[in-house]
C-alpha cells in the first residue's frame, strides 16, 4: 500500500509545487500595454484627423482661389468673394499689440517671483497668476464689453489721442470697440502663461550662475540682469513665442471687443477683425457650401500659423532646458 | 576717490531697488485684472444669482427672472461625455508615455500632444462640425461633448506622464522582484501611488474645458429649452454667457454677468480642490 501510495503523493506535490513556480501569464502584460499604446496613438489620430477634415473641408475653395486668398481683402459672401488679408492683419496686429503689452510685464514679474520678491510674497503671488489663467475667455470678453471698453473710451484712448495724434496710429473717432481694445483684452489673456513659463525657465538657471555674480560683488539687480536674465535668453524668447502661439488663436474674448469690421486700417481705434473671430462670427450663418469653405480655408490659414510658432517655441524651450516641465504650457 | 567708490556703491544700491519696484509693480499689474473682474462680477452678478437662476429656464425677452438650469445642466453632460473621451485615452496615453515605449517613439508621441495643446480651441469645432455635424446634419451634445473631450486628450496624456514620472523607481523595481507582473505593477503600485496627481490632471482639464467657449458655437450650439435628446442641440454656460453678452437687453447682461459669476465660482473651487490635492503628494512623495 504504502510503496504505491507515497509516489503518487509525491508527483502530486510535485505538479503543485511545479505549478506555483510556473512563470505569470504574459498576457495580461500584453494586453495591458497594447491597450495603452493604443491610447497613446489617440494623439497620432487627433492630429490626422486635424489635418484631414481641415483639408477636406476647404479643397474647393483653396482650388479656386489659390494665393489669392491671402493677398486680397475683399470679403463678399454674397458675390462669393473671400480674400482673409484683413483678417490676417487683424491677427497679426492684435497679437502684436498683446505682445507688446503683455511680454515686458510677464518678464518683470518672472523675474520678481524667482529673483526679487521676498520669499513670503512668492507662493501666493504664483496662486494668483495660476487664478487668472483659470479665468475663462467668454468671461473676460464680457468684463471687457461693460467694464474696460466704456473706462479705455472715457480716460486712455483720449489720451493717448491727444499726446500720439500726430502719429496715424492713435487718429479718428473713438468708437470703443478696437483693434487696441483687442490687443489689450489679449495681453490680459496671455499673461499668466507667459509669466508661468518665463518664472519656469528662470528657476532652471543653475544657482551657480547667480553665486559667481554675487560672489563678484553684484548688486540683486545686476545679478538678475547679468546672471540670470541674459543666461535665460533663448528659454525667454521661447516663452514668447508661446504666448504669440497662444494670442493668434484666442477667440471668444477678442470676438467680444475688437468691433468685428474686416478692414485694414492704421489707427488702432478703428475696429479690426481677426481670423479666430471670422470663424466665430459666421459660421453658423455661411448658408453656401463656397462660404463655408472660405470659412475651413480661414481655419487651415490660422491653425497653420499657430502650429509654426508652437513648433518655433518647442524648439526654443527644447534648447534650453533639462528641468523645463510642461505643467506650465497649460 | 574713495568717496567717488562709495557713490557709485549708492547709486548701484538704489538701482537695485528701482528695479525691484518696478518688478513688484509689474506683477501687481499682472494680477490687477484678476481682482478687477472679480469684483465686478460679484458687483454685477451677485444680485441676480438666486433660487430661480438655479432652477428656472430662460424667459423671453423683456419677461424679467428665469434662470439658467438648462445650461447648467448641459454644461454638466458635455462635461461628462468630454470625460468619456478624455480620460481614458488620456490617462492610458500617459501610461504609455511614462512606463512603456522606445525613447524616439515617446518624444515624437510628446511632441505631437504638445503641439495638440497649442491649438486654438475654435479650430477643434471647426473639426468636429466637419466630422460630426455635416455628417449627421444637426448640431447635438454628442459633438460639443466630442470637441471637449478632443481637447481634453493631450492635456490629460501630458499631465498624468509627470506625474507617473514622480514614482520613483524603486517601487516598480520592488513590486516586479516580488514576482508581480508588469501591469499589475503600473495598476496597483504605480498608478495607485499618483492616484491623487492624475485625479488633478483630470479635474485641471476639466476646468479648463468648463469655460470653453468657441467650440461649442457650432458643434453644441446652444439651447433655450431643456434638451432631451443627446443628438439635438444643448445649452452650455459659456455658450449662454456670450449670447447674453453681445445681446442688447439690459435684463439678459444682468443674467450674463450672474452666469459668468457661477462658472468662475464652479472653476476656482475645481482649482482649490486641487490645490488642496497637491499640497498633500508634495508632502507625501518622498
Amino acid at each position: 500500500m504504502d510503496a504505491t501510495t507515497g509516489p503518487a503523493i509525491a508527483a502530486v506535490e510535485l505538479q503543485s509545487a511545479r505549478r506555483a513556480m510556473a512563470p505569470p501569464s504574459r498576457f495580461g502584460d500584453k494586453a495591458f500595454e497594447w491597450l495603452t499604446l493604443l491610447m497613446a496613438l489617440g494623439l497620432v489620430v487627433l492630429v490626422i484627423l486635424l489635418g484631414w477634415e481641415l483639408w477636406r473641408g476647404s479643397s474647393l475653395a483653396v482650388r479656386k482661389f489659390g494665393f489669392h486668398f491671402l493677398t486680397t481683402s475683399t470679403w463678399d459672401p454674397v458675390a462669393e468673394q473671400f480674400g482673409a488679408l484683413p483678417f490676417i492683419y487683424g491677427t497679426l496686429v492684435s497679437s502684436l499689440i498683446a505682445l507688446l503689452i503683455a511680454v515686458p510685464l510677464s518678464i518683470a514679474t518672472a523675474a520678481y517671483l524667482t529673483e526679487l520678491a521676498p520669499l513670503w510674497i512668492r507662493q501666493p503671488l504664483v496662486s494668483l497668476i495660476e487664478m487668472l489663467a483659470a479665468i475663462p475667455s467668454v468671461i473676460l470678453g464680457l468684463w471687457g464689453i461693460f467694464v474696460m471698453i466704456p473706462w479705455l473710451r472715457d480716460y486712455p484712448f483720449p489720451l493717448l489721442k491727444r499726446l500720439f495724434g500726430w502719429t496715424p496710429f492713435f487718429t479718428g473717432p473713438i468708437y470703443g470697440p478696437s483693434m487696441l481694445a483687442g490687443g489689450i483684452i489679449i495681453a490680459i489673456m496671455i499673461l499668466p502663461i507667459v509669466t508661468s513659463i518665463s518664472r519656469e525657465i528662470l528657476r532652471s538657471v543653475p544657482n551657480l550662475q547667480r553665486e559667481a555674480a554675487y560672489a563678484l560683488g553684484a548688486t540683486r539687480w545686476e545679478a538678475t540682469r547679468i546672471a540670470v536674465l541674459s543666461y535665460a535668453k533663448n528659454g525667454l524668447f521661447g516663452a514668447v513665442i508661446l504666448g504669440l502661439g497662444r494670442a493668434l488663436g484666442e477667440t471668444m474674448a477678442v470676438t467680444m471687443v475688437i468691433g468685428n469690421t474686416p478692414q485694414i486700417a492704421a489707427s488702432l481705434f478703428k475696429p479690426g477683425y481677426t481670423l479666430a473671430s471670422v470663424i466665430a462670427n459666421e459660421f453658423t450663418e455661411a448658408t453656401t457650401d463656397m462660404y463655408l469653405q472660405a470659412l475651413f480655408e480661414i481655419g487651415l490659414v490660422l491653425f497653420g500659423i499657430t502650429i509654426l510658432s508652437n513648433l518655433l517655441a518647442q524648439l526654443l524651450l527644447h534648447t534650453m532646458s533639462t528641468t523645463f516641465t510642461t505643467r506650465a504650457v497649460q | 576717490m574713495h568717496s567717488k567708490r562709495a557713490d557709485n556703491h549708492t547709486w548701484r544700491t538704489i538701482k537695485s531697488g528701482l528695479a525691484s519696484t518696478v518688478a513688484f509693480i509689474s506683477a501687481l499689474l499682472v494680477i490687477a485684472p484678476l481682482g478687477l473682474v472679480f469684483f465686478h462680477l460679484l458687483v454685477n452678478g451677485a444680485s441676480s444669482v438666486n433660487w430661480d437662476f438655479f432652477t428656472k429656464l430662460p424667459t423671453p425677452v423683456g419677461t424679467p427672472g428665469g434662470g439658467m438650469v438648462n445650461a447648467i445642466v448641459g454644461s454638466l453632460e458635455l462635461l461628462a461625455f468630454a470625460s468619456i473621451i478624455g480620460i481614458p485615452i488620456g490617462v492610458l496615453g500617459g501610461v504609455y508615455l511614462a512606463e512603456y515605449g522606445t525613447a524616439r517613439g515617446n518624444f515624437a508621441l510628446r511632441f505631437m500632444a504638445d503641439v495638440l495643446n497649442g491649438v486654438p480651441s475654435i479650430i477643434w469645432g471647426v473639426v468636429v462640425y466637419g466630422l460630426i455635424v455635416l455628417r449627421f446634419k444637426s448640431f447635438s451634445a454628442y459633438a460639443g461633448g466630442l470637441a471637449l473631450g478632443f481637447i481634453m486628450v493631450p492635456l490629460v496624456t501630458r499631465t498624468t506622464e509627470e506625474v507617473l514620472l514622480l514614482v520613483p523607481a524603486g517601487y516598480r523595481e520592488a513590486s516586479l522582484a516580488l514576482g508581480i507582473s508588469r501591469w499589475k505593477t503600473i495598476v496597483h503600485i504605480v498608478m495607485k501611488t499618483a492616484l491623487k496627481g492624475i485625479v488633478t490632471a483630470v479635474l485641471l482639464a476639466l476646468a479648463r474645458v468648463a469655460g470653453e467657449t468657441a467650440p461649442l458655437l457650432f458643434t453644441a450650439f446652444g439651447n433655450r429649452f431643456w434638451n432631451h435628446n443627446l443628438s439635438e442641440p444643448v445649452a452650455a454656460l459659456p455658450l449662454q454667457i456670450f449670447s447674453y453678452a453681445i445681446s442688447p437687453y439690459d435684463d439678459w447682461h444682468r443674467q450674463a454677468w450672474a452666469g459668468a459669476l457661477v462658472l468662475v465660482a464652479m472653476i476656482f473651487l475645481v482649482n482649490l480642490v486641487v490645490r488642496f490635492l497637491t499640497r498633500e503628494r508634495v508632502a507625501q512623495v518622498p
